[in-house]
């Protein structure tokens, strides 16, 4: 299915999982969408408009709204729930544990607002733990796109996946770096560049600062293969196995440390081929309140800063 | 159909095979399985359309164990319905068996979906509840809950819900023991009276006595012909049908010695 932005515009993400959502309503009767009262924000009306008969709002009740997703999943229905990501991973967590995964039932749930990306809302809205805590969960998938484009076209293909899925979606308005024809595969990466000096791993729209960084560091004669990690949970072994043993990895998230990519693929050569990575994110600390850009210069995310931290450190090695 | 004496003795019976399989696990939950018995009897033996030969004809009415701790009551309730041949019933709890301590739907016939996590059944229940009133469809949404687990605040996100969004075929029992874990509901977190808060919240609200089947059968069908979502209100008592148990907190959560069971079974005769 064409994905509908063109390379170069900037786009919220959230506009592509609101197509996406129309488009799924168009064919599949059997899609439902559930929002807590925050329809506006996710994009989650203008399914809403179109299908006000499958929307169903829930009210400021997570807890419940991602049960009611569970007995419409019991009944043949595919819910897909919206809500900040902050307010869904963490309150309804056991939910999420002991329904949904625990019943390996067909329950989408988006997470919006997720990374620094809400910005001046504050720490208490910046989701920055929730790919932590669905990662760990038996039967759950976790996707986290770079683009409108990529969110349009995952969340076209988590109504295919019959079993839980959580994607993080977030707020502001991203350059698309993704092509109109790309197809999003489960378990699967895509190189966005390619260079022999570095690779750089990321996910969600932080890749569009990386892509920046890249052209600054290239304008310093360092070439960096870029990959955009969307599928974290399964995540690519295959090109993990890929990158050679010899060669620099930057891992980079708008997420804690602990258990974030990072983690992942450190655990994951830890037990294969262990090598030298280092870990660009949040670190162990909360968000706070400020202007995205702000966020990204306090934070070490803006592409000059990650460029300059790049540089220095193959510089050093 | 059967009658109602026929009912009583399948109720008796039914609270014999769960202390033994409580007794043969060596641990599981008679109180609160006892005190439910002749809710479940009345709904699985006379109530509810279900065919334990096709455990997933779209037709039925949905039963959801909402207080998943009585999980041996369900397997005796669905074993002697026919969903599984009665040797699993010994292996309740035990390595590899499709009878977990907590009623788990992937492993085992006849249960609609996993609980064991107070709180989140009558949520469910809205969810298939909506989805059947979408699809114009006219089984009936039965959940079983705790009195004590009605602290839960997920529980009056999903009172809300059913209400506002007109969920008659949803029936609710309250299985009211006054008793939770750490002592009675009043001494645990008083909640005043069950009946006004569900009317506050605009349900159709009706109590009977969880004990008497045919109260309990004449109830529902009276909720069945609610404009609004109904709760029944149980009366019941914890560990009910053997003297020693009922009403005692401490036979919350464990299993009778054997002595315990033999006196136990005498006065199930
Ligand atoms: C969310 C959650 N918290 C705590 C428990 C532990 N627990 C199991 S049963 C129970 C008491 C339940 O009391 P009640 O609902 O009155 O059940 P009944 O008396 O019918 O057995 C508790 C606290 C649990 N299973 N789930
Ligand atoms: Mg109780």
């Amino acid at each position: 299915m064409i994905n509908p932005f063109n390379i170069g515009d900037v786009v919220p993400i959230r506009d592509g999982f609101g197509k996406a959502l129309i488009e799924l309503g168009h064919k599949n009767e059997k899609i439902f969408v559930l929002d807590a009262d925050l329809s506006k924000s996710t994009r989650s009306n203008w399914f809403a408009e179109k299908f006000p008969n499958r929307f169903i709002e829930c009210g400021i009740a997570e807890q419940n709204m991602i049960d009611v997703a569970a007995g419409l999943s019991l009944m043949g229905k595919i819910p897909f729930t919206t809500t900040y990501g902050v307010f869904v991973a963490g309150r309804a967590f056991d939910q999420i544990r002991n329904t949904i995964c625990f019943s390996n039932l067909n329950v989408k749930i988006i997470g919006s607002h997720g990374g620094l990306s809400v910005g001046a809302d504050g720490g208490s809205h910046q989701a920055i733990e929730d790919i932590a805590l669905m990662n760990l969960l038996p039967n759950m998938k976790v996707f986290s796109p770079v683009d409108a484009n990529e969110a349009f076209q995952i969340i076209i293909k988590a109504s295919d996946i019959v079993g839980p899925v959580f994607v993080r979606l977030a707020r502001e308005a991203t350059e698309i770096l993704i092509r109109k024809d790309f197809e999003f595969q489960v378990g699967r990466w895509e190189k966005l560049s390619e260079g022999n000096d570095a690779y750089l791993l990321f996910h969600g729209t932080i890749g569009a600062e990386v892509m920046k960084a890249t052209k600054i560091l290239l304008e310093k004669k360092i070439e960096v293969t870029v990959i955009n990690c969307s599928s974290i949970k399964p995540f690519d072994k295959k090109m993990l196995n890929e990158i050679p043993s010899s060669k620099p990895i930057f891992i980079i998230e708008e997420h804690l440390e602990a258990g974030g990519l990072g983690s992942i693929i450190s655990t994951y050569y830890s037990q294969n081929s262990p090598r030298k990575l280092e870990l660009i994110n949040i670190g162990d600390r909360f968000g706070e309140s400020g202007s995205p850009t702000e966020l990204y210069q306090k934070f070490g995310f803006t592409s000059e800063i990650l460029a300059e931290r790049i540089r220095a450190s193959l510089t050093d090695n | 159909m059967k009658n109602f004496i026929e009912l009583e003795n399948i109720a008796k019976q039914i609270r014999r095979k769960t202390l033994e399989i409580i007794f043969n696990a060596g641990s599981g939950h008679p109180g609160g399985s006892l005190s439910s018995v002749d809710i479940g009897t009345s709904l699985f033996f006379y109530l509810m359309n279900h065919d334990p030969n096709n455990p997933n004809w779209k037709d039925r009415d949905r039963f959801i164990l909402s207080k998943g701790h009585a999980a041996p009551l369900l397997y005796v309730i669905l074993q002697m319905s026919g969903y599984f041949p009665e040797n699993w019933l010994s292996t309740f709890r035990k390595i590899n068996s499709p009878l977990q301590g907590h009623p788990n739907s992937l492993k085992c016939p006849g249960i609609e979906v996993s609980t064991g996590s107070l709180g989140q059944g009558l949520s469910i229940a809205c969810g298939m509840a909506l989805s059947l009133k979408k699809d114009n469809m006219k089984s009936i949404v039965y959940t079983l809950h705790g009195d004590g687990e009605l602290n839960e605040g997920q529980i009056w996100e999903a009172v809300m819900f059913a209400a506002h969004y007109k969920l008659n075929n949803l029936i609710a029992f309250i299985d009211k023991n006054d008793l939770q874990i750490d002592g009675s509901t009043d001494e645990v977190m008083s909640m005043k009276s069950i009946e006004e808060k569900f009317s506050a919240f605009n349900w159709n609200v009706l109590t009977c006595d969880g004990h008497s089947i045919t109260d309990i059968v004449n109830k529902t069908i009276e909720a069945k012909k609610s404009i609004k979502p109904s709760v029944i209100i149980a009366k019941t008592i914890k560990g009910k049908g053997v003297s020693f148990m009922e009403n005692v907190a401490g036979w919350h959560g464990k299993s009778p010695s054997k002595i315990e069971l033999q006196l136990a079974l005498e006065e199930l005769e």
